[in-house]
């Protein structure tokens, strides 16, 4: 059956468009809009009511007037083609390629809507990833399904630290099938060239699937981009058995254009402008992170977001920690001190980092000095600040002790170059060199018997020597 | 009960969950309808004339106007009858494991018919009435072993009494009739599956005071802040401070017969989580697995939003069905604000005038009726049964701002608030409860209870323990300021003794095997030894102590470590009393005694 054609668009605004007279029209159906000048671009069906519906059209409403443009509801809602060669290519935000090579050979084509996992169904995320940073390995570990976002602000190394754990992260029990997603939402062509060169140089070219939407393509292309690539990563995943890493840039982006449709319908807006529903759509796609019980893939999401103003507090981040399985925290202190990566340890959390680490997984000890780790970084810092008030000469010898110890956290433990990959022995064994620098009894997070095996032999160590 | 002839209209608007309809006259306000050709559910939320707003339960893409809404002239229920522990439903009860056999998919598709409670199960039921009883509402007809530790007992339907006629024992069906009731001359089958709508609260016959405890396992909970059996709780944090760990704790560690736990809005790995572990764990009264007393309902935040809204609901029906039967339920509901949002979200699709930051007005009435359906109360039916509710409802403030519309009416209406702090939780100290603005009403009313219990210590030794972290939070100020060095001898045992109950006591780790739960005769006993260790110090200090090694004697650790003993090895820690008397006294030096004026 041929789709029946409109010419009947009433009214233009913003991102939106009426059409009048339709019959027949379905809720979230794709539409193909055709311009006086032949330009084909696409929309979809966000409200119907009786004979009038309004579409959202994703490459922007600029040139399209109300008399000689054509509008086609194609019946079904919008999809991807999807196949094992995207690996490898580059796509723009609607999912066409734009590496120069040829289309792809569809195996499938999905609804990139996706449909929510039933929980019934899920396997939880055990399987523990080896990033290669000390500050996630050790302290937040990530595992596989989870989703876990940076939280960082402009002018912090976020692309860099997303394309060193990109380039890094495997599993301890060895090699597997292995791909990366990446959705670019409306960042810079300079950000854009830095993540494709440094996945070409490091030859993890092959085996990513990249979604570009530039800062100067359409905003309103940026709400598809990330449910296209999420699209892509279900299928990679699920179907091809693949782990997939997906990488969401910037999510900022996309809850900006997503505020302007709200605007455009005159909605009434939740907090700073944002609609109300901004909680339900973004966890409409972080919930596609995941592992289903039966399948040996898995998605793991790494979203990234710039805060505004560094604010953790504004709707988007604070939104995106509720419905993510922690956050880690980028701080414009230690990026200042010069310190790579600047992660803030101590409001940076791993929600599921209890279930991948421990005995058979990394270590035993890990749990125990994860937890230790965090309380004498957390009274050195206090110390310090002491010490700007009253001079050096107020601290006690202990506090003393803390504060050299939150100094050497920094320095060691926190900082490391972008092309070192530590094993999580390595960062665990830091941790408990680090901890020989305080009184032992101040240790109430470990238990004893690891004090004996992991600390008890380095102090002795440290003695002989003195 | 339905109504005999169905209302059919067609669709005439579709806006995300909101589908209005023509032509339904007749229809009533929550009533539940059948949307489009796929028969999607929804319920009613609004009418005008002939038009009905409905919220859809469901994902309403692919939904054309003119295609029929078919009204079933009955409003939301939940089935009720043996079957419902240990499952796992959706928000408008249907279990998902179901779902993922219709489906044939992990995924979760639509227009997905199927029934709460399985029909063809055999269970066998017990009469515990015979032929010519008289009974009423709620007398207990007959008992059914739902799980090992449960027994469901089949009650008198609600408007139903007289002569029991027959009852039949044995295997039976839920929908196999147990018993006949004559009321003079009228016979009314009885079977075990029973309905119920899920916005009209089952009745009670008396309620009661809350004045019993309902301990959770959790120091900080039980010793500070308590809650009562049919008490209301509510937990406000930032993100990443804890608000689910400590719910889940609850879930497994409260002190009830019954536990209902609905993620509402939440994350599902959350509840793929409790579904795993949860069979594996152990309940500490019965010895059984946790499952074996629990049922979940998840409508995670990627389900849809208006299912969200009633998975409230269900979930508090359920737990008044169990409530009805004599048992104590807990109720935990994570997260209450997603809830709320799910409220806004219709409100604005309505298009309604907005209270408070876009939230309907009605928001404050919505909630404090939810929260008004928990307590402690005899229930209907012959024998004076007790039973309970109590409700724990995590809420998620923007920004960790407590000052807004959903915190702010909970608030109101819980009687106990523990306030998650975002600077704890940096530090890692777990639970992330203040200690300094969290409050419970019950307190009071329950030291009579403990002090029954505990040789009349128990309110002497938590006034203690309080005023010292007071006294602590406003030393430290002056640490600040001025440096320790200030400070004299007994202010800085002070803090030694507040840093002590903070880390030794109130600091619990929910992942190690021991330190999970503590019962009150162990929390009893580590609050009056740290409490012990103070006087001790105190009276060693003012005969002359030194000051530091009083800080670093070696019972210090052992006191450090009271938390790690389990719990048949309680009787070790009465025996830190004698050794602190021991070593604190080797401290005073000769003479000392005579410091003491």
């Amino acid at each position: 059956m041929l789709p029946k054609e409109y010419r009947t668009i009433s009214g233009l605004s913003g991102p939106l468009m009426m059409v009048e007279n339709t019959t027949d029209v379905r809720y979230d159906e794709l539409v193909e809009i055709e311009l006086t000048n032949g330009e084909k671009r696409r929309g979809r069906v966000l409200e119907i009511e009786s004979t009038r519906a309004l579409v959202q059209v994703f490459e922007g409403t600029s040139g399209i007037d109300v008399e000689g443009t054509k509008a086609r509801f194609l019946g079904g809602v919008l999809t991807l083609p999807v196949s094992r060669d995207m690996l490898g290519r580059v796509f723009n935000g609607r999912g066409e390629p734009i590496d120069g090579g040829a289309n792809l050979i569809p195996d499938k084509k999905l609804d990139i809507n996706g449909m929510p996992m039933n929980p019934y169904s899920r396997d939880f995320p055990s399987e523990f990833i080896q990033t290669g940073v000390s500050t996630i390995d050790g302290l937040n570990p990530m595992v596989r399904g989870q989703k876990l976002p940076i939280f960082s602000a402009s002018g912090l190394p976020h692309n860099r630290m997303a394309a060193q754990i990109a380039r890094q992260a495997t599993v301890i029990s060895g090699h597997e099938d292995f791909a990366v997603v990446f959705a670019a939402m409306g960042i810079t062509f300079e950000e854009a060239s830095f993540f494709m060169e440094d996945f070409r140089k490091t030859g993890a070219l092959q085996r990513t699937v990249l979604y570009i939407n530039l800062a100067d393509d359409p905003a309103i292309e940026r709400i598809t981009t990330p449910r296209i690539a999420l699209t892509a990563a279900e299928y990679l995943a699920f179907e091809c058995d693949m782990h997939v890493v997906v990488i969401l840039t910037d999510l900022t982006n996309y809850c900006e254009a997503l505020r302007e449709i709200s605007a455009a319908r005159k909605e009434v807006p939740g907090r700073r402008g944002y609609p109300g529903y901004l909680y339900t759509d973004l966890a409409t796609m972080y919930e596609r992170a995941g592992r289903l019980k039966g399948k040996s893939g898995s998605i793991t999401q790494i979203p990234i977001l710039t805060m505004p103003e560094d604010d953790k507090t504004h709707p988007i981040p604070d939104l995106t920690g509720y419905i993510t399985e922690g956050q880690i925290i980028l701080s414009r202190a230690l990026h200042r001190k010069g310190i790579y990566p600047p992660v803030d340890v101590m409001p940076s959390l791993s929600r599921l980092k209890d279930k991948g680490i421990g005995k058979d997984r990394t270590r035993e000890d890990h749990a125990d000095l994860m937890n230790q780790l965090f309380a004498p970084n957390a009274r050195g810092k206090e110390a310090k600040e002491l010490a700007v008030i009253l001079g050096e000469g107020a601290l006690t010898e202990e506090d003393k002790a803390f504060a050299a110890f939150s100094d050497a956290f920094e320095d060691k433990y926190i900082r490391q170059g972008e092309y070192e990959n530590r094993t999580v022995e390595q960062t665990l064994e830091l941790g408990w060199n680090l901890l020989t620098m305080i009184p032992t009894k101040e240790l109430k997070r470990v238990r004893d018997a690891y004090i004996e095996k992991y600390l008890k032999p380095r102090l002795a160590k440290a003695e002989s020597k003195a | 009960m339905p109504k005999e002839k169905k209302i059919q209209g067609v669709i005439e608007r579709i806006s995300g969950p909101l589908v209005v309809a023509k032509g339904m006259l007749g229809a009533s306000m929550y009533d539940v309808v059948h949307i489009g050709d796929i028969g999607l559910i929804g319920e009613i939320v609004e009418l005008k004339d002939d038009t009905a707003s409905i919220q859809a339960y469901e994902e309403t893409s692919g939904l054309k106007p003119g295609e029929p809404v078919i009204g079933l002239g009955e409003s939301l229920s939940v089935e009720l009858g043996p079957g419902i522990i240990e499952r796992f439903y959706d928000g408008i009860q249907r279990p998902l494991e179901l779902i993922e056999k219709a489906a044939k998919s992990h995924f979760i598709s639509r227009g997905i018919n199927v029934p709460a409670i399985d029909r063809t199960k055999k269970w066998k039921f017990e009469p515990k009435a015979k032929a010519g009883d008289i009974v009423q509402t709620g007398d207990i007809l007959g008992v059914v072993q739902e799980t090992i530790i449960v027994e469901h007992r089949i009650m008198v339907p609600h408007g139903v009494q007289g002569t029991v006629k027959s009852i039949h024992g044995g295997e039976r069906t839920v929908e196999d009739v147990i018993a006949v009731i004559d009321n003079k001359g009228t016979l009314h089958e009885v079977k075990m599956l029973q309905r119920w709508p899920v916005r009209t609260p089952r009745p009670v016959t008396k309620r009661l005071p809350p004045n019993v405890p309902m301990s959770t396992g959790q120091r900080v909970v039980d010793a500070f802040f308590p809650i009562a059996l049919g008490g209301t709780a509510c937990v406000p944090g930032p993100f990443g401070s804890g608000k689910t760990v400590i719910q889940h704790q609850f879930a497994k560690w409260a002190q009830a017969q019954i536990v209902v736990y609905v993620g509402c809005g939440e994350r599902g790995n959350e509840m793929t989580d409790v579904l795993l572990e949860f069979p594996e764990l152990e309940d500490p009264q019965s010895g059984h697995p946790l499952m074996k007393r629990t049922t979940l309902i998840a409508n995670t935040s990627n389900m849809p939003v208006a299912a969200r809204e009633a998975s409230i609901y269900t979930a508090i029906t359920l737990a008044e069905y169990y409530r009805d039967m004599g048992y104590s339920v807990a109720l935990m509901a994570d997260s209450t604000s997603r809830w709320a949002e799910a409220l806004r979200e219709m409100s604005g699709r309505l298009e309604e005038m907005p209270g408070e930051e876009g939230y309907p007005a009605y928001l404050g009435t919505r909630l404090a009726s939810f929260y008004e359906r928990a307590g402690r109360c005899i229930v209907k039916g012959k024998g004076e049964r007790e039973g309970s509710i109590s409700v724990i409802g995590a809420v998620s403030p923007p920004g960790g701002d407590l000052s807004e519309p959903v915190t702010q009416n909970t608030l109101r209406v819980t009687k106990v608030f523990w306030g998650l702090d975002a600077n704890l939780a940096y530090q890692r100290h777990f639970p992330a409860i203040n200690w300094l603005s969290s409050y419970s009403l019950y307190t009071e009313t329950l030291d009579e209870y403990w002090n029954g219990r505990f040789d009349d210590e128990w309110s002497t030794l938590r006034i203690e323990a309080m005023s010292l972290l007071e006294e602590e939070d406003q030393l430290r100020e002056v640490v600040r300021l001025v440096g320790i060095d200030a400070l004299s001898k007994e202010e800085r045992m002070v803090l030694e003794t507040a840093k002590s109950l903070r880390e030794d006591f109130l600091h619990q780790n929910a992942f190690h095997e021991v330190d999970t739960y503590a019962s009150m005769d162990k929390q009893f006993r580590m609050l009056r030894t740290i409490v012990r260790f103070h006087h001790a110090g105190m009276d060693a200090l003012t005969k002359g102590a030194p000051m530091n090694e009083l800080f670093n004697l070696p019972v210090r650790e052992q006191i450090a470590r009271m938390r790690y003993l389990e719990e048949k090895q309680i009787s070790e820690i009465d025996k830190l009393e004698d050794t602190i008397k021991e070593q604190t006294n080797g401290l005073v030096p000769v003479g000392g005694e005579q410091n003491v004026a």
